[in-house]
């Protein structure tokens, strides 16, 4: 693997919540590299530290030590405002309960992102947001709003706002965990043709086996420790 | 800014029911502060038209002419001053005085006159009154005399009085029947009843006699000049500037109406604070009400602020979606109070035209323009703790919940 084909490394990220003899320490020294275009599962047991690591990764928490590089730039000593615009620029993330904004439509809530830093929702925002929707297959859904959708619909959804700004990383948190096995799989088949067909980067946190298998590469995390990356 | 008022309006929207009853809460603090500002506004117009509408803006008065002192307590003298009262004092040179006058700015209407007091007497009647002599054609330049004449008329020739109804009541007497007067300085003169008048005030209606101008200088011993000249200004309040400019062009002494009013004024005064008190507590619940709603949807819309926040929209693009919330609520209730207040207020006539018991209110004086301006800054300054709060929303505490 060459430094070009790295999309982020971490080096010894420790995450403590707390402090004095009450501190907990969440995540012991996380050393990582993903390579650009993987898709990556990251397993491990309840409390073992996946989100406390995806939220770390998605710069929506900072670690108490280590560092953290993405794309040649220091995610760590950066300021608040700097971290929110490259958050929106090169991060998407999909959660398991989908939160999208209940009062927008499927439309407006894939625009989201690009308005946010646009200002306003163009044309030709919209008009993208229009093509990720046909793409996750929603293209009769476009102007449904959230609340009319059914769960697997979401998530499609929150799939295709997590595009939106074409981010080089999509970080996943249980994206199918409150879906039937049906939505699931085809909430993966999606996951994997993007990454296939566009190159972007999913790191996927699960307790699914059988979505871990599809995965190119997995990372397990037990204790706040990574054994077997 | 676009998108964010975007969201604001979809945000509210979106509960129509909450929005609209917040709205309309606001609406009713701008009405209470239109009605209330338009009723005291009325009230003082009301007032000072039913006190000071029938005097004087600014009386100018000769000064009273004081002894010189030739020696003073430093020399060992015992030193005692004594008003004089050889004879009232005089503007000799009036014509002058009045041509000086006419060219300041603000006034509406000068009349010069001569007064002193005296005693009416029909058969064993005796009773006393303030003569007022004019020249006829002035007779109604400072009080609308001839617009309150309930018997006889308004012209004024020599040898004529106009006397109040109560005193008319008192004596008996009718346009046309005569009187005798008897001045303060003994000259006395049989008029003749012109006209009856009322001003609604007792105390005018009983004791006020109008002259010719030159019956009262005959009667009151004034052979030259005026005693003083009486002005009506364009703005009445402007009385107390004007009569300081006035008495420096002039030389003479200038006596502005709020000199002699001073419980009016501070009963308008008063008046005026307990208006301003009840409209701060209208804009204080707006702003309550405005940020316990606002501060109720941060905390229900918490989850989605968190993943705007994760989607990369900084602390500035969440409070800029809750003030903006703030002024939209604070417009809506705004134009919604304040047209409300229009449509229930126009139909009031003016204070000057309305009838005793009707209440006086002034629309002009509504303040709709700052009603609207107050509760837009009000809802604003409301919106921003919530719009904070908001901005504080920890991502991963909503999103992992």
């Amino acid at each position: 693997m060459t430094a070009d084909d790295t999309l982020l490394s971490t080096k010894a990220i420790t995450k403590s919540y707390g402090s004095g003899d009450a501190a907990q320490q969440v995540l012991k020294g996380i050393d990582l590299t993903i390579e650009k275009g993987s898709l990556v599962a990251l397993q491990g047991r309840s409390g073992s530290g996946k989100s406390t690591l995806l939220s770390i990764l998605g710069t929506l928490l900072k670690p108490s030590g280590g560092s953290y590089e993405m794309l040649g730039t220091d995610l760590v000593d950066i300021p608040e405002h700097a971290l929110a615009d490259f958050r929106n620029s090169h991060l998407g993330f999909v959660f398991q309960f989908h939160h999208l904004l209940p009062d927008f439509t499927a439309l407006e809530n894939v625009v989201f992102p690009a308005a946010v830093s646009a200002g306003r929702e163009t044309l030709k925002a919209r008009r993208r947001a229009r093509e990720l929707l046909e793409q996750v297959g929603l293209a009769d859904r476009v102007d449904y709003r959230a609340t009319e959708l059914s769960g697997g619909q979401k998530q499609r959804v929150a799939i295709a706002r997590a595009l939106m700004n074409a981010p080089e990383l999509v970080l996943a948190d249980e994206p199918t965990g409150n879906l039937d096995r049906e939505s699931a799989d085809q909430v993966m088949d999606l996951i994997d043709t993007i990454n296939g067909d566009i190159g972007t980067t999913f790191l996927i946190s699960t307790h699914d086996e059988k979505i871990a298998a599809r995965c190119h590469d997995e990372i397990h995390l037990d204790e706040g420790q990574i054994f077997d990356a | 800014m676009l998108y964010q008022l975007k969201i604001a309006f979809r945000y509210l929207s979106a509960g129509l029911v909450q929005t609209g009853l917040l709205v309309l809460g606001v609406a009713v603090g701008v009405f209470v502060f239109v009605f209330m500002s338009a009723l005291i506004g009325g009230l003082a117009v009301y007032l000072v038209n039913q006190t000071v509408g029938n005097i004087a803006h600014v009386t100018i008065t000769a000064p009273e002419r004081t002894p010189a002192v030739l020696y003073g307590p430093d020399e060992g003298a015992l030193v005692a001053i004594e008003k004089s009262n050889a004879r009232s004092a005089q503007i000799r040179s009036s014509a002058e005085t009045i041509r000086t006058l006419r060219q300041m700015q603000g006034v509406s209407a000068i009349s010069e006159e001569i007064t002193g007091n005296g005693f009416v007497t029909r058969g064993d009647i005796v009773k006393p009154v303030g003569i007022i002599g004019v020249l006829p054609d002035k007779l109604s330049a400072i009080a609308d005399v001839k617009s309150r004449l309930i018997a006889g008329s308004g012209d004024l020739p020599i040898g004529s009085i106009l006397i109040g109804k109560t005193l008319a009541e008192d004596l008996g007497v009718g346009p046309g029947q005569s009187l005798r007067l008897t001045s303060d300085k003994g000259v006395d003169s049989a008029l003749t009843i012109a006209g009856i008048f009322t001003f609604g005030i007792d105390r005018l209606d009983a004791r006020t006699a109008y002259v010719n101008l030159k019956t009262a200088r005959g009667l009151l011993g004034v052979k030259y000049g005026v005693t003083q000249i009486e002005l009506r200004l364009d703005d009445l309040w402007a009385a107390p500037d004007f009569a300081k400019r006035a008495a420096a062009v002039t030389g003479l002494d200038a006596t502005p109406w709020t000199a002699n009013n001073t419980q009016l004024l501070s009963g308008l005064q008063a008046q005026a604070r307990s208006g301003t008190i009840i409209k701060g507590f209208a804009l204080i619940t707006i702003v309550i009400g405005v940020a316990s709603a606002l501060l109720l949807s941060t905390y229900r819309r918490r989850s989605e602020i968190g993943i705007m926040r994760a989607m990369g929209a900084g602390k500035g693009f969440v409070i800029g979606v809750f003030v903006l919330q703030g002024a939209l609520i604070g417009l809506g209730g705004g134009l919604v109070g304040a047209g409300l207040a229009y449509l229930a207020l126009s139909p009031f006539p003016p204070p000057s035209e309305i009838s005793t018991g009707s209440l006086p209110i002034d629309i002009g004086q509504g303040g709709f323009g700052l009603a609207i301006a107050l509760t837009l800054a009000g809802a604003i300054l409301a919106s921003i703790l919530p719009a904070r709060t908001a901005a504080r929303v920890d991502p991963v505490t909503v999103i992992s919940q």
